[in-house]
């Protein structure tokens, strides 16, 4: 029996993409070779390719972000898309207007794509089963659930850098629980058969059913970060010091802030990512972050590549080759 | 108006009965279960063939919106949907707007109930002043004079132990049963899912077992101190089923129902955020659900209840923890109780719908004894149906069961000897 997936249209192709969960490997690595096509564009004189021309595409934002806006907007542009940008905690929800109110709205407005960002889990699922047939959802980001092209742009990182994900091995460090983007992180490296997936951070912060998910929990630090090949850092959120979570910066940063010193711990050849913004001297040290190592500005610079293939896939226009450069 | 009900087959727990019978009613009462009276004419046959016929159903709990928010649900539709399905006794917990704290308010509901005539109502008395969970209500004059049959603090917490124990001890005294949603506020927190696989992976919230467990223990403390007979609400978990079967072995004066969706629903029903499983307490896992079902069998979990929670399309349609919780379950009550078939007869099963209710309220409904009021539900056994929202004659659709194909239904219901609803 074939199992319902809401993400893909008859053919399998990408419609709306929320979850790294349930997309096949070779999906994934569809996403990632088309990213690479695209890095490119962002490399030449004029880094535009008219994929979508005539498409509009409305960033809707119920929680602010400038970093994640920023790069699908940009994204958006470079494929010729028409964009818009809708801050909602300054807009029509505030007057009382249910949400999918003002999406019926959107689409009335023969909006082709809605970006979403939403501080609750499963607000894209909830959008892409009620939007019309043509429009396509990109879930940017939703309560701790996903966060999907972020997790690919880690893939696209790591990739770059490391190649095989099959004889990796990963650290995830920080706050899992409230996390979307570990969340994702861990679908798509253990779809792209990475063998090795860890989390590390105190209990209070690490779900009890994180096994679950299939990582293995470390609440020791220097153990955790044992020859692992990529270490990847969250941010750590300020009001997580409220609720008896953490008891102080200062402590966590003692206990899991990401030095010089417990980097030695991992593989000389380790990469540090993070997805930003970072928390200096929080969660990572600035020699840290601004080190060697350090692939965190590449990171972003990649998320524009990823955005770019995932609108495309979703928008039927996968690949530089079919959709011609005029 | 005299009936007589023929050819059913008479399923009544209380007195022990499961056999073919005619039954004889009269001014509003069963006058004779067997042979028919001398003297006693018949105005009208109900031809139970193939069909059981069992005392009409006494759920414990079940919000009807009235008084309160009218977009969602009122007595009349509700009490409606509740004759349709077999229901003749409907016990509201004290959470209306405004709260079941003054007998005003129990007279209203009583007034609406009597106008739409589709089934009785009892209510719970407010066990604090505005269920805030600081001040006893006048607990003694909501039973005496706006004959409340218990106690509550609904869905709010009494998080403060003395004001807890204050609170038994005076109902104690009143000779009220306290029923009890035993969560602990500061575990559940913003939770709504079960704290487990689900709520992982999805990054819901969670309301962990603890939640449950932790107010339970207390909860088993004081009534052992104060003597309060208690009935503990909705129990999800298996660890709770455990602690409720431990008291009961231990002589406390303790009784507790469950859901029929926590029978058959687990957390893995959620799926990718179906709003319709957004449920308080929590679906759980299937170990838990195993154990529910075994303590119904066992007796440890005396009751089936429908914990109807009818809602407007509205509170549904948004990202799931944004979602109002509860399922609209008056209508498929029954028919989810028979699908137990394969753990329970058939007799336990309408024992948990009927006898055990009224008991645990302390009414007179639930059986079919001769000389009681003659609140009958009929149903054809053989009856197979798909549950489909828009057939629903509750104000809410909001049910996870729509497209699930069941086993008996409901061809009539009598009460006080009259029929208030026919197919």
């Amino acid at each position: 029996m074939k199992r319902f997936d809401i993400q893909l249209d008859n053919d399998n192709q990408l419609r709306h993409f929320l979850t790294i969960e349930g997309l096949k490997k070779q999906m994934l690595l569809d996403i990632l070779d088309n990213a690479e096509n695209f890095s490119s564009v962002s490399s030449r004189q004029i880094k535009k390719v008219p994929l979508l021309r005539g498409k509009t595409i409305a960033n809707l934002f119920f929680e602010a972000s400038t970093r994640t806006r920023t790069t699908f907007e940009l994204a958006a542009k470079r494929l010729s898309a028409d964009v818009v940008n809708i801050n909602i905690n300054t807009s029509a929800t505030k007057k009382g207007e249910s949400l999918l109110d003002m999406l019926h709205n959107l689409e009335a407005m023969q909006v082709d794509m809605f970006v979403v960002r939403h501080h609750s889990s499963g607000a894209a699922h909830f959008i892409a089963q009620h939007v019309a047939p043509h429009i396509s959802v990109i879930n940017a980001g939703d309560g701790s659930h996903a966060h999907p092209t972020q997790a690919m742009l880690d893939m696209f990182t790591i990739r770059r850098h490391k190649q095989d994900f099959t004889k990796l091995s990963v650290a995830i460090v920080g706050d899992i629980m409230h996390s979307r983007v570990a969340r994702s992180q861990i679908h798509a490296l253990n779809t792209l058969g990475v063998p090795e997936i860890r989390v590390i951070g105190p209990q209070t912060i690490i779900p009890n059913e994180a096994a679950h998910l299939g990582v293995h929990v470390y609440h020791d630090m220097q153990q955790g970060l044992q020859n692992v090949d990529v270490v990847i850092m969250l941010r750590l959120q300020r009001e997580r010091m409220e609720g008896a979570l953490l008891p102080s910066e200062n402590e966590y940063f003692h206990m899991f802030g990401l030095t010089e010193e417990k980097l030695k711990l991992a593989k000389p050849d380790a990469i540090v990512m993070h997805p930003g913004p970072i928390n200096r001297g929080v969660e990572i040290e600035s020699s840290v972050a601004d080190g060697p190592q350090s692939v965190i500005l590449e990171q972003v610079t990649h998320g524009i590549s990823i955005r770019m293939a995932v609108m495309s896939m979703a928008l039927g226009r996968p690949s530089l080759t079919e959709g011609g450069q005029s | 108006m005299r009936i007589k009900i023929s050819n059913g087959l008479v399923i009544d727990p209380a007195n022990n009965i499961e056999a073919k019978y005619d039954i004889y009613i009269s001014e509003g009462r069963i006058a004779a279960i067997g042979n028919q009276p001398d003297g006693f004419t018949v105005d009208e046959t109900i031809d139970a063939t193939g069909c059981n016929v069992i005392p009409g159903i006494v759920d414990l709990r079940a919000r009807l919106r009235e008084p309160g928010p009218a977009n969602k649900a009122t007595i009349e539709s509700e009490t409606r949907a509740a004759a349709a399905s077999g229901i003749t006794t409907l016990c509201i917990p004290p959470d209306t707007t405004p709260v079941i704290d003054t007998t005003s308010v129990v007279e209203l509901i009583h007034q609406r109930a009597n106008e739409a005539g589709h089934a009785k109502i009892v209510t719970h008395a407010a066990l604090t002043a505005g269920l805030k969970g600081e001040q006893l209500s006048e607990m003694a004059i909501l039973k005496m004079q706006g004959n409340c049959v218990g106690v509550s603090n609904a869905l709010k917490p009494v998080s403060n132990n003395l004001v807890m124990r204050r609170a038994m001890e005076y109902a104690a005294s009143c000779g009220l049963t306290i029923f009890l949603h035993s969560e602990d506020e500061g575990l559940a927190g913003n939770g709504c899912a079960h704290e487990g696989a689900i709520s992982t992976r999805l990054g819901l919230a969670g309301i962990p077992e603890t939640a449950e467990t932790n107010a339970i223990a207390r909860d088993l403390l004081l009534v052992e101190q104060t003597g309060v007979r208690a009935h503990f609400c909705h129990i999800s978990s298996a660890r709770a089923v455990q602690m409720i079967a431990r008291a009961q072995y231990d002589g406390l004066p303790v009784t507790a129902d469950v859901t029929a969706h926590h029978l058959h629903l687990t957390e893995m029903d959620i799926g990718f955020f179906d709003s319709n499983c957004h449920v308080r307490p929590p679906l759980r896992t299937q170990r838990d659900r195993e154990a529910l079902i075994d303590a119904l069998g066992t007796g440890n979990l005396n009751a089936i209840c429908s914990d109807h929670e009818p809602h407007d399309a509205d509170a549904k349609l948004a990202p799931f923890a944004e979602t109002e919780a509860g399922i609209s379950s008056l209508e498929t009550l029954l028919p989810l109780a028979l699908r137990l078939s394969d753990e329970l007869s058939v007799s336990d099963v309408i024992d948990r719908l009927t006898h055990q209710p009224a008991k645990i309220l302390g009414i007179d409904a639930g059986s079919l004894s001769v000389g009681e009021k003659a609140d009958i539900c009929i149903y054809n056994p053989e009856t197979s149906w798909i549950m489909k929202t828009d057939n629903m004659l509750s104000a809410g659709r909001n049910t996870p069961f729509a497209g699930w194909e069941f086993n008996g239904k409901v061809t009539h219901t009598l009460l006080n000897g009259k029929v208030v609803f026919s197919t």
